[in-house]
């Protein structure tokens, strides 16, 4: 039966909570929040079969700005969050937000395992190189010898490489965006969450207020002449492995993933990185608890268990 | 008693012997040692046999099978070693099996007043090989022993065999394959030759089997784990460790038939912060752990706490500390942390579970607990509870009702509008599930406003502040007094024991012992923590004559917190932290010496009350003993026949 809900179409505008937002003026983050609203209202998902997870951080604010079911957590442990709700409820799209640091520092063990498990879930990455809540300390992604105008010294250790990361944990979809082109955003995003299994979008992030390397118009500058940032796809780029069965092309993908994701010439390349297709957790869960195949393990009875065959193993 | 190294089988043969009695009618006990480790240290099961309800070990053996020489003369092989073996434990005319090629052994044995009764494993080995067509392969067939030990058990004490051969056969799926019955053969031929040799001459015998009734023979993780498929768990999150592991297989275990997710995670932080988080999504949802993985945990308490999370419900297998401490021993070390682990003021229902019946209605009422109050629960149980097992009744699940709490329903919410942290009368707001159209909230760790956005407001702050820590005076308020704690005599008595979790069995069996009519003691079992059932206990504290509080851990956890809360200091404190857990005979002692103006604080190890010379010359004395007899290469763990290197 169609219900008045299920009829309603959605607008970014239905997915935007009616509060002030705290992030300071010209922060990349607004891009990337636009663009979840955005790629949710065109795959016209209800607002409230959404739930959106965020960490901590100027980012892991970001539920609060969702109007949907939204969770502010903890630092690092958006992976676990992420993991909890969709396991309660598969039917549910489930998005964890979190900064850089949340994900590839703290809960580096958490975004480890998240890949391998392979949800049907989306981690959205908000990565700007720094701390910027804490006012500006270097995180993983910034590049050794690099210091922004926030550090006291240059980094002595070298950048995290986020998509390679991605790739090596195990998850089956890895793209990269960049903040302020919002348009393209929107399709990496809506690829994301349509892919079934774990997605990772790493998001080149401008942080006006303690970011000055990595700034608006460092991204908008050219390598050697050419514009420094540009897409995969312009290059006849294929992240999708054809034959999922087949181990040789997944590393051949893997392979090129690693070349692009480290361009000697020092551009930066958007977009999807690497794209497989195979049965998620929940999938495989469904062989050991049939029950899911029906419905999500919220919906299933718990009133009418039957302890005695339990107890009579041990009689 | 059965001894011998671990990977050898010999909690397989205790636990055989526990059903068959159990099945026979014998109320049982069975509590076993053992170390962090897979293959070859020590391991040693106490089977406590008894024709009425037994609820403890003693330290007394009357009958020691051995499995090798460690378990004779003990451990030989370490600089410091780490015990004397089990002959000392052993009751006058009590008598040891051993297998004939550790004879030399036997002479090591400074005691006349035991019987020593050697069996030929080898040699009957071999016939049973014999009969099943395998001559000349009881080398490879070693790893049997542990049926014949079984066996031997069986003739000596004068039991039948055939419930032991059923039950081995269970061990086996049931199936009566060609394994089990060797094993069954074997068994056989060492139970008809201690039979013929040994059941005369023993000096302590089986009780009659009392009338056959419906009971279980469990232990505490199956207890816990079927508490928690009674209660609806959808979700169980955990991490790799002892002791507390047994209880998450045994519910994936259970998967399928219960529609239960067993979630392993890559460590306790994502244990509690995933079960947290599917809480919220509306699931049942409980993690397990002990000590060490519970100091990973309290960040995702906090985080419960703050958001009004319905749950998770958190059991601590308790073991030694601190750190990694003991692994696979007994400690009572984590009370004051499950009181007080988290960063600010958390509300958190804390109980204590006293033995495995309780612990499995515990587990049941924490999952209605979390979800109407909107809390994190921890239930304490510990070592000695989750590995011994016990005979007990069948539950009853007549009078168990899941209670979900307070949910939002949207066909009543008359303005459209949904305050997830809605200030209400006693403090608790109603829950949408997500995926629930109109539910849709905020919630986040940082303070929030009803609605759940951050804010710093002082009088928001103020309000929610009240709201979260006033929900332990609600639950107070409701939860009622025999789940709060319990009086075991009348309390008016010269002596009044207080305990908490297994010291429990323990001190009811040494009570029975020492004062079957309760006219000199009573017994109060604390069974909540937190909210500490203050009103309700005082006066009972307050009208004994003496209080001996019983703790198993250094720092009389137990007896300070009910200082804290009541303002009483127990006279007695009686603490014990060598690993191992309270014995009756341990608790026997140390109340007659209270009675008799012992010392406000003892140390018991060992069956008695230890002064502070005791350890020092202990452990001299098992250095000394290795330096008499001299090293000795650790016993070999047989492969299965066949094994392939």
């Amino acid at each position: 039966m169609s219900t008045a809900a299920d009829l309603k179409t959605y607008t970014p505008q239905d997915y935007k909570a009616d509060i002030h937002n705290d992030w300071c003026p010209g922060c990349g983050d607004f891009g990337i929040l636009s663009a979840i609203q955005m790629a949710l209202a065109k795959l016209q998902i209800p607002p409230h079969q959404t739930a959106v997870v965020g960490g901590i951080g100027c980012s892991g604010k970001t539920p609060h700005y969702m109007n949907t079911y939204a969770f502010h957590t903890l630092h690092g442990r958006v992976m676990p969050s992420v993991t909890g709700m969709k396991l309660a409820n598969h039917e549910l799209t489930v998005i964890g937000v979190g900064g850089d640091g949340d994900a590839y520092g703290i809960g580096a063990g958490h975004f480890v395992s998240g890949g391998r498990r392979n949800l049907d879930i989306t981690y959205v990455v908000f990565n700007n190189d720094i701390y910027a809540l804490t006012k500006g300390q270097a995180s993983p992604t910034i590049g050794k010898g690099e210091k922004t105008k926030s550090m006291s010294e240059e980094s002595i250790m070298e950048a995290i490489n986020p998509m390679l990361l991605g790739i090596a944990c195990g998850y089956t979809f890895v793209a990269r965006g960049y903040a302020l082109d919002t348009k393209y955003l929107v399709e990496l995003i809506s690829q994301a969450i349509r892919h079934r299994g774990s997605a990772l979008v790493d998001v080149l992030q401008t942080c006006p207020t303690y970011n000055d390397l990595h700034s608006k118009t460092w991204y908008a500058g050219e390598v050697d002449g050419q514009p420094r940032l540009y897409k995969l796809e312009d290059t006849g780029y294929d992240p999708l492995v054809h034959n999922p069965a087949d181990p040789a092309e997944i590393t051949q993908k893997k392979a090129q993933a690693l070349l692009r994701s480290q361009d000697p010439s020092g551009r930066i390349a958007l977009g999807v990185y690497y794209k497989l297709e195979v049965p998620t957790y929940v999938d495989f869960l469904k062989e050991k608890i049939p029950a899911l195949e029906s419905s999500p393990l919220v919906d299933l009875d718990i009133y009418h268990r039957d302890i005695r065959p339990n107890l009579q193993k041990l009689m | 008693m059965i001894g011998g190294p671990q990977g050898s089988g010999i909690n397989v043969s205790a636990e055989i012997f526990a059903k068959a009695l159990s099945r026979a009618g014998y109320y049982v006990f069975g509590q076993i040692e053992y170390h962090s480790n897979i293959k070859g240290k020590h391991s040693a099961y106490r089977l406590r046999i008894s024709g009425e309800p037994v609820h403890s070990h003693v330290e007394t053996v009357h009958l020691l099978s051995a499995l090798d020489e460690e378990t004779l003369v003990g451990d030989l092989y370490h600089e410091f070693p780490a015990h004397p073996g089990h002959a000392h434990e052993l009751a006058p005319n009590g008598a040891i099996l051993y297998a004939e090629e550790n004879r030399k052994y036997i002479e090591w044995i400074e005691r006349d007043d035991i019987q020593f009764w050697e069996m030929p494993y080898a040699e009957l080995l071999e016939r049973a090989l014999t009969e099943m067509g395998k001559p000349g392969q009881a080398r490879a067939y070693r790893i049997m022993n542990n049926s014949m030990v079984l066996g031997a058990s069986v003739g000596a004490l004068g039991f039948d065999f055939e419930p032991v051969a059923e039950a081995i056969r269970d061990s086996f799926g049931g199936k009566a394959g060609k394994v089990a019955e060797m094993n069954v053969l074997a068994a056989r031929h060492a139970c008809d030759f201690a039979r013929e040799h040994f059941a005369a001459k023993t000096a302590y015998r089986l009780p009659d089997a009392p009338p056959r009734r419906e009971q279980v023979m469990i232990k505490g993780t199956q207890a816990v784990g079927i508490g928690k498929i009674q209660a609806g768990c959808g979700i169980q999150t955990y991490y790799p460790i002892s002791p507390a592991t047994d209880e998450s297989v045994y519910l994936e275990e259970n998967q399928a038939d219960h529609n239960l997710v067993v979630l392993q995670t890559e460590d306790e932080v994502s244990a509690i912060d995933s079960a947290v988080m599917a809480a919220h999504g509306g699931v049942r949802a409980s993690t397990s752990t002990s000590g060490p993985g519970f100091a990973l945990m309290p960040e995702g308490l906090g985080f419960a706490a703050i958001t009004e999370a319905p749950g998770p419900v958190v059991v601590i297998y308790q073991r030694g500390g601190p750190s990694t401490g003991l692994p696979t021993r007994w400690e009572q070390g984590d009370l004051t942390f499950a009181l007080s682990a988290g960063q600010g003021d958390i509300p958190r229902i804390v109980i204590a579970s006293g033995d495995i019946e309780e612990s499995f209605y515990d587990t049941f009422d924490a999952f209605n607990y979390a979800d109407r109050y909107q809390l994190p629960v921890i239930i304490l149980v510990d070592k000695h509870l989750s590995s011994s097992y016990q005979t007990i009744p069948v539950f009853d699940t007549s009078k168990l009702v899941i209670d979900r709490g307070p949910v939002f329903d949207a066909s009543k919410n008359g303005h459209g509008e949904f305050f997830r942290h809605a200030f209400t009368p006693n403090g608790v707001s109603p829950r949408s599930v997500p995926g629930q159209p109109g539910g849709a909230f905020w919630t986040t760790t940082d303070e929030h406003d009803p609605r759940g956005h951050i804010t710093e407001s002082i009088p928001n702050r103020l309000l929610m502040m009240e709201k979260r820590m006033g929900k332990l005076a609600l639950a107070a308020s409701e939860i009622p007094d025999e789940k709060k704690f319990r009086l075991v005599g009348s309390g008016r008595t010269p002596v009044l024991a207080l305990g908490w979790g297994s010291t429990k069995g323990a001190i009811v069996d040494a009570l029975r012992r020492i004062d079957p009519e309760g006219a000199t003691y009573s017994f109060l079992q604390i069974r909540i923590m937190r909210p500490f059932p203050t009103a309700e206990v005082l006066p009972i504290l307050q009208r004994a004559g003496k209080v001996v509080c019983f703790d198993g851990n250094f720092s009389e956890q137990l007896a300070q917190l009910v200082r804290s809360e009541t303002g009483f200091l127990p006279h007695h404190r009686v603490v014990k932290y060598d690993g191992r857990p309270f014995s009756e005979d341990e608790v026997v002692t140390a109340l007659e010496k209270a009675v008799s103006g012992g010392t406000e604080r003892m140390v018991v190890s060992g069956g008695r009350v230890v002064g502070p010379e005791f350890a020092r010359a202990e452990f001299d004395r098992m250095v000394e003993l290795r330096r008499k007899h001299g090293k000795m290469l650790p016993p070999m763990v047989p492969l299965p026949p066949g094994y392939n290197r």
